[in-house]
């Protein structure tokens, strides 16, 4: 990465992984409108970190994600991966939905090996890993079921192995665990904490969930309603490694209370 | 409560018996059982009805006299059966081969669609059995009128239910698809495509049943062959019970062709919904 401080002219922290300066998207209704969807967002999200984006529906945060990745074109400003100006999809991520996204025709090793099969590799040489993976996230001996024979949480296990594949650097996580139920969705934080603990990749994490992005964060971006802006960063100053027992501590509480009142001021909770 | 929702719940567990009832043959036995006996009573009905009306034998034949005729003139509705079972199949696999890569033009290019799509939906409002005439005129007596008809009524479904089927991805499965870099190709190929099947099935299933029909049509008004000739002709004979033999034949064949597109979907479509536990 010598090239990327090379390129820091600009005063940006030399460790930013993701630098988006200026961004806004404007999408254009089929009746002509203008909808504004992200407006005037600058952030800087640095290599390693554990970065959650908090807002209502709406606001835009699917739309970031999206452009960050490359797959929708900023209408304004530009995103930069590695000091790298994003052009196009940027395929050095791995990528999870709310919506697991498997394919019933796959088995779960051929679910994860998916990433081969979109990416031309030969999927004989990633099968190794593939399992490794699957067993890593307890789903050892279900290898060859088919997705609907698997609960929402396993699903989803299986969706994060596909992301995981390939070792990537970043992960980008759209409200992944918004389907699953309260305590399904614990354990899934828990474990992907243990994971990014272990790995530490860039992670990008929206929900609309403020104690979930409080217990996972490094930090949390709140955006403001339509049109999406970043109304503050909240330092989540936790120690780590975290275990679910922090959540029942003062300061977790109080940084759950802060983001809370931004929203209370904003109107989106009365 | 508790304790009875235990003992149901034990009889999993129970080691399978072989019988003719048994939990694990139980699938075809049972099913052949029941239809047999529909099939009796169906009989005993035909039997007693005509029985206790004294109808003419022109009007309603006893069961007997039906298999004593198609017995009597078996190699000619063996001949013709397998006339229409080649109409049948040449238009259903024309319609096939024309309909799934007009469907893919039609969903991949927005232009190929207004290009394609009105002409596809006019030719649609025209009844397929009033072109019938004029296929006549282009391709004579014979097996290219047959053909014709079952082609062009088995078309239209083929091509909607497909077109369905390549329209129904998930767009996020799109995004997650570029995210890692794939091509158009591969996504059509081993997304788009895959997830299209159980739709087409639908309406290849629907066209199964319609190619019979447009066969049958080209031979009531063109044809010297087929089943429907045959019908015509017996018709034409008062000969009600060679008519009903051949209905029957007619039927059982439109069976077999329509179970063998299941089986088809069945082989190929082991993982959709429609398919589940059946396979099991």
């Amino acid at each position: 990465m010598p090239d990327a401080s090379a390129r820091n002219a600009s005063g940006v922290a030399a460790d930013a992984l993701i630098e988006i300066d200026g961004v806004a998207k404007v999408f254009v209704g089929q009746d002509g409108e203008e909808i504004v969807a992200l407006d005037g967002t600058d952030l800087r999200i640095g290599r390693g970190e554990f970065l959650s984006i908090v807002g209502p529906s709406g606001c835009g945060k699917s739309t970031l994600l999206s452009v960050v990745a490359g797959l929708l074109e900023p209408t304004e400003g530009e995103v930069r991966i590695d000091g790298v100006r994003v052009d196009g999809p940027y395929t050095d991520l791995g990528f999870a939905f709310q919506s697991d996204l498997l394919l019933d025709w796959r088995t779960v090793l051929g679910n994860v090996l998916l990433q081969c099969a979109m990416r031309g590799l030969d999927a004989r040489k990633y099968e190794p890993r593939a399992r490794e993976l699957i067993a890593s996230v307890g789903l050892e001996g279900f290898e060859d079921k088919r997705p609907f024979e698997l609960s929402g949480g396993m699903r989803q296990r299986v969706a994060l192995c596909r992301a995981l594949l390939l070792d990537p650097p970043m992960l980008m996580m759209d409200e992944p665990f918004g389907a699953l139920d309260a305590l399904t969705r614990e354990q899934m934080q828990v474990d992907l904490l243990a994971m990014w603990q272990k790995s530490r990749k860039t992670v990008l994490f929206i929900t609309h969930s403020i104690s979930e992005a409080v217990f996972l964060s490094d930090r949390i971006i709140v955006m403001t309603p339509r049109p999406g802006r970043v109304r503050e960063i909240i330092d989540v100053t936790l120690d780590r490694p975290r275990d679910l027992n922090v959540r029942d501590t003062a300061a977790f509480s109080e940084i759950v209370h802060r983001v809370r009142l931004l929203f209370q001021e904003m109107g989106v909770i009365h | 409560m508790t304790s009875t929702a235990k003992s149901t719940g034990k009889p999993v567990a129970k080691p399978r018996r072989h019988g003719l009832f048994s939990a694990r043959s139980r699938g075809w036995h049972v099913d052949a059982f029941w239809m047999l006996l529909s099939l009796l009573i169906v009989l005993f009905a035909w039997e007693a009805i005509v029985a206790l009306f004294d109808l003419p034998s022109h009007l309603l034949p006893r069961p007997l006299s039906v298999v004593g005729a198609t017995v009597t003139h078996w190699s000619t509705i063996a001949a013709n059966a397998w006339d229409t079972t080649v109409a049948v199949l040449a238009g259903y696999i024309l319609a096939v081969a024309f309909a799934v890569p007009v469907s893919i033009l039609i969903v991949l290019s927005p232009q190929a669609e207004r290009l394609l799509y009105p002409p596809l939906v006019a030719s649609q409002s025209v009844p397929k059995i009033a072109l019938a005439p004029l296929f006549i005129v282009w391709f004579g007596f014979g097996l290219e009128t047959k053909v014709s008809v079952a082609f062009l009524i088995c078309f239209f479904p083929i091509v909607v239910d497909t077109i369905v089927g390549l329209r129904s991805i998930d767009p996020a499965l799109i995004q997650l698809a570029r995210s890692m870099g794939a091509s158009p190709r591969r996504v059509f190929l081993k997304l788009r495509l895959p997830g299209a099947l159980p739709s087409m099935f639908g309406g290849l299933k629907v066209a199964s049943a319609l190619a019979v029909v447009g066969a049958l049509t080209g031979e009531y008004i063109a044809s010297d062959s087929g089943l429907g000739y045959i019908l015509l002709s017996a018709s034409g004979e008062l000969n009600t019970s060679l008519m009903f033999g051949v209905l029957i034949v007619l039927s059982v064949l439109a069976m077999i062709f329509f179970y063998a597109i299941e089986l088809l979907e069945k082989l190929l479509i082991p993982w959709h919904v429609s398919q589940r536990g059946q396979s099991k």
